[in-house]
């Protein structure tokens, strides 16, 4: 067993060995620059720093080298590297974007600032208190239903519902809506995000809550003016004002301001409503 | 504000809260069984160490395993446990694969019932994808972000509910009283506060430590701190050597390698080539080729690269070009964004290069089937800190159905052993401000020290070079020492900053859990001198009969050293043993789900 010992031991090694040529290969000899919020909720500035360029490298890798090498307590949040968790976002020259997703290359050398969401309460460097968001989304109902699984819903019943479940809770979109940016009406209004997650709810075939009445009177949706910034800044494509907040303006608009309805619902209270949204849903077919 | 740790400990003040059952991780598991313990009407308390909704199970993409018999009929919970042992080598606990395969779709139903998405088949029902070495397509998918769904119903599901979520706060230790878990002490991320949590009983879901090794699918979290806080308290490991390297992880750009490419793409036909054009799996399983079990698949892309039919990065080529583009966006749009954003590789035009990457750990705490509790009364555990459904490989899709299956039964089980005894969660005095000291060591430590985060990189490079996919003797107790060196130089760390969000001082807290399980697995890999599934001895021909009957169980011994026993497997009770006899046997027929099914 001894003689072929050390090959194995090489074989054993031999992936360790490559990564290090790989990184090798790719730190080019160039340098990547940053200026990273430093400071607290008592105030803080843009520090300067400078590290090893590596090829793809993201803006989230610059950061944790800095972290690693040059500025141990530097405050960041991430979990996948792969933007699939909404955990690194923050403020790059003043948008709001994922640090793993936003390529340093994308600069061409220019100037890259890092801020932390500014719509909420800064913690430390690259982390602010988002817990606010977690508040509201207790105070929405949850889906509940009737019927019993299995369920039978086909493609069609529940395509656009695929939209708007990709939301991966970055609260980027909360971040940049000027009702909570400038105006910070937290009180009064959940925010698009919210309004994402009470579109799934509301135009699932199964569920059989009323959440309008909530929407326009405690998630101010009356307060979004349509602007689409947080279509734009959206990381996984949802198109917030189009598919899910235009859609539940007019069922607001369908269920309180048409005369009818309005009549129905003083004769019968909230369950004729009920139902006439499950109607509007689709198809209810699982028995 | 407690500005940084030049205080006296003694007079740290200190918060405590107290619950009926303190859940320890907020991913599948523990807020499965934090649903099952609120449903009991007890009081319930989560502490996860980053923010609701971003734990592993977030990441998970190929889907969840369930024989549903969606897309094919004749599935059923036999096939599945058959399956699922196979896969382990016969090294899993039976019953606790008998458990998993019979109540996984009832798993998966309830998810449906609290609001769930997956994909549908025309028939209106539960889509179903194929899977590597599952007999039937299987996986319970909604595209390539399954994961998210389960844990945002599981998060939804929970903030309805009355049990209490600390997010980004840490528990550093167990706390008992006499031979009872009655607590842990946590602090809280942003602040550095300190609380603690009295509890009834402890649930263990702190998931898996891929953190060990440099090259790997998981974030920062995965630092195992739950199956060292388990084995510090008392509680029995089991199969520690077996870790999971996935055979497909991104390897262009560094910053990028070890990130997961899932499996999927191999179950939606992707196919894997060396530099020489050939489907090498032609020559490792040419029966199942690319669906072939997670340990084959990873130790043929190794050994390709190894000798010399690489791709330039040091990989091997997998394509999916042949679903197109629409076919992509419809089932691997994740998949497809993460190429082209972090690689500028459009997975529809051109391969991807991969290479294993460490995925999972297969061991961990060791739990009585039926409630998830361990051997220390009070401390129950599931998910992927558990160890004993897996053996020494796991299926893909597995684990999110063992997350929701024991999830569910460590809550009910902590919730039978809170109502059933009556017992002080009061703990010896002065203990918790002993714990606050020793946490708040390398914030106070004067002069020169060594960095968390290099000696964090030290650790991994150690791992990769010594216990890596392919092991030998020699090279694991060269392993051992160097990583018996880092354990004499935990007390040299040192950080700087205060206690405000400082990650240098939380991840000089995970290295000590790093270094112990690096130990642990490098103990149990020497003891296992076999080749079985995901431990490969390159100094040993093959499996061997007797260890296949055996599992390592570790346990602290009296000395504080690790402690190391060979426990017999008692033998497959008759009903599952036929299985694996009678070849025809009709797998959908008979008791097709558990007696419990409620649908
Ligand atoms: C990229 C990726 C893809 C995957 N894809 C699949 C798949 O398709 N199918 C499948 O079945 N499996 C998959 N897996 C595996 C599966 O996702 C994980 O095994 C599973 O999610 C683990 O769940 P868990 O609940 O045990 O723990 P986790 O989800 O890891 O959660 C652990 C929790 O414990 C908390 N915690 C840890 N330590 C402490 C502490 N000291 N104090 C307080 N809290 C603590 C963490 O903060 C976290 O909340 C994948 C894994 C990865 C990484
Ligand atoms: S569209 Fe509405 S929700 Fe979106 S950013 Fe503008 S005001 Fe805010
Ligand atoms: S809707 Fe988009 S931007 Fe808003 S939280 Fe979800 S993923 Fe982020
Ligand atoms: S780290 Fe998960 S989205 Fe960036």
């Amino acid at each position: 067993m001894d003689s072929n010992s050390a090959e194995q031991k090489d074989m054993a090694s031999k992936a360790h060995a490559d990564v290090h040529a790989d990184e090798k290969a790719a730190a080019n000899g160039k340098t990547a620059k940053l200026r990273i919020f430093r400071g607290d909720s008592g105030g803080g500035e843009l520090v300067d720093y400078e590290l090893p360029l590596v090829e793809g490298m993201v803006v989230l890798d610059a950061v944790l080298y800095v972290q690693a090498h040059q500025a141990g307590d530097l405050a960041v949040r991430w979990n996948c590297k792969a933007a699939h968790c909404g955990s690194c976002s923050a403020e790059i020259n003043g948008k709001p974007r994922l640090l793993c997703k936003t390529r340093i290359e994308e600069f061409d050398g220019g100037e890259i600032q890092v801020h932390p969401l500014k719509a909420f309460p800064v913690i430390k460097d690259l982390v602010s208190d988002i817990s606010w968001n977690y508040q509201v989304s207790k105070g929405i109902k949850p889906f509940t239903s009737d019927e019993q699984a299995p369920f039978t819903m086909y493609e069609e019943d529940v395509e656009r519902l695929y939209e708007p479940k990709k939301c991966i809770e970055c609260f980027m979109c909360q971040d940049v809506c000027h009702v909570l940016r400038t105006h910070h009406k937290h009180a009064e209004f959940a925010g698009p995000r919210f309004f994402v997650r009470n579109q799934w709810l509301e135009m699932h075939p199964m569920d059989n809550q009323d959440r309008l009445h909530d929407l326009k009177e405690d998630n101010g949706l009356g307060l979004c003016n349509i602007t689409k910034c947080c279509t734009e800044v959206c990381p996984v494509d949802i198109h917030i004002t189009d598919n899910s907040i235009i859609p539940l303006k007019e069922r607001v608009a369908d269920e309180y301001y048409d005369p009818a309805k309005w009549l129905m619902r003083k004769i019968r209270g909230n369950r004729g409503s009920r139902n006439g949204a499950a109607a509007r849903n689709g198809s209810r077919n699982g028995n | 504000m407690a500005s940084n740790g030049n205080r006296d400990t003694a007079r740290e003040r200190y918060e405590t809260r107290e619950y009926d059952v303190l859940i320890v991780g907020a991913g599948g598991a523990g807020l499965r069984a934090a649903v099952a313990a609120t449903e009991n009407g007890l009081s319930v308390g989560i502490v996860t160490k980053s923010l609701l909704g971003k734990a592993h199970t977030v990441m998970a993409e190929g889907g969840i395993a369930a024989s549903l018999g969606n897309v094919d009929p004749a599935d059923g919970w036999q096939t599945h446990f058959m399956d699922t042992m196979k896969s382990g080598k016969f090294i899993n606990n039976w019953r606790t694969a008998e458990i998993f395969a019979k109540e996984a779709p009832d798993r998966v139903y309830e998810l449906e019932q609290w609001g769930a998405l997956f994909n549908r088949t025309p028939e209106g029902k539960i889509s179903q994808r194929p899977f590597g070495a599952h007999t039937y397509r299987r996986l319970c998918h909604v595209g390539d972000r399954t994961g998210l769904e389960l844990i945002r119903t599981m998060q939804e599901k929970v903030l309805a509910t009355d049990a209490e979520v600390y997010m980004e706060t840490t528990i550093t230790k167990l706390l008992k009283s006499g031979d009872r878990v009655v607590g842990a002490l946590a602090y809280t991320r942003e602040n550095g506060k300190f609380i603690h949590f009295k509890a009834k009983a402890v649930v263990m879901a702190t998931g898996g430590w891929g953190r060990i090794f440099k090259v790997t699918s998981n974030s920062w979290e995965g630092t195992g701190d739950g199956v060292v806080l388990a084995y510090d308290a008392g509680a029995e490991l089991v199969d520690m050597e077996m870790m999971q390297f996935h055979p497909t992880g991104m390897v262009w750009p560094p910053g990028v390698r070890g990130l997961l490419v899932t499996e999927g793409v191999r179950g939606e036909g992707g196919l894997l080539r060396n530099s020489e054009g050939d489907r090498y799996m032609e020559n490792y399983d040419p029966e199942r080729m690319e669906l072939s079990s997670r340990d084959v698949v990873a130790r043929a892309n190794y050994t390709e690269v190894q000798e010399g039919r690489g791709s330039p990065h040091g990989g091997v080529y997998l394509d999916i070009t042949h679903l197109g583009y629409d076919g992509i966006m419809n089932k691997l749009p994740t998949m497809h964004e993460q190429f082209l954003k972090l690689a500028d590789i459009d997975i529809s035009k051109e391969p991807m290069e991969v290479f294993p990457t460490v995925h999972y750990t297969m061991g961990g705490i060791k739990t009585d089937p039926e409630t998830g509790a361990s051997n220390v009364p009070g401390l129950f555990a599931a998910g992927e800190v558990a160890g004993g459904l897996h053996g020494a490989n796991r299926l893909g899709g597995n684990s999110l159905s063992d997350l929701l299956v024991f999830g569910r039964r460590a809550g009910e089980g902590a919730s039978a052993y809170v109502k059933e005894s009556v017992h002080s969660s009061d703990i010896a005095e002065g203990e918790v401000l002993t714990e606050i000291g020793r946490v708040l060591e390398p914030l106070k430590k004067q002069g020169e020290g060594e960095s968390p985060y290099l000696m964090q990189q030290e650790l991994q490079e150690a791992m990769m070079e010594h216990a890596n996919l392919m092991r030998t003797g020699d090279s694991l107790k060269e392993g051992l020492g160097k990583v018996l060196g880092l354990k004499d130089r935990l007390a040299n760390m040192k950080v700087q900053g205060s206690r405000l969000f400082n990650p240098g001082w939380h991840t000089a807290q995970d290295i000590r859990y790093l270094i112990q399980i690096s130990e642990i697995i490098i103990r149990t890999a020497l003891e296992r001198t076999e080749r079985r599934g995901a431990q490969w001895r390159l100094d040993f021909d093959g499996p061997d009969d007797e260890l296949g009957r055996v599992n390592f169980i570790v346990k602290k011994d009296e000395q504080g050293e690790v402690g190391i026993q060979k426990r017999e497997i008692p033998p497959m009770p008759e009903h599952l043993a036929s299985l694996f006899e009678d070849k025809v046997v009709d797998m959908a027929g008979g008791e097709k789900r558990g007696a419990e099914s409620q649908f």
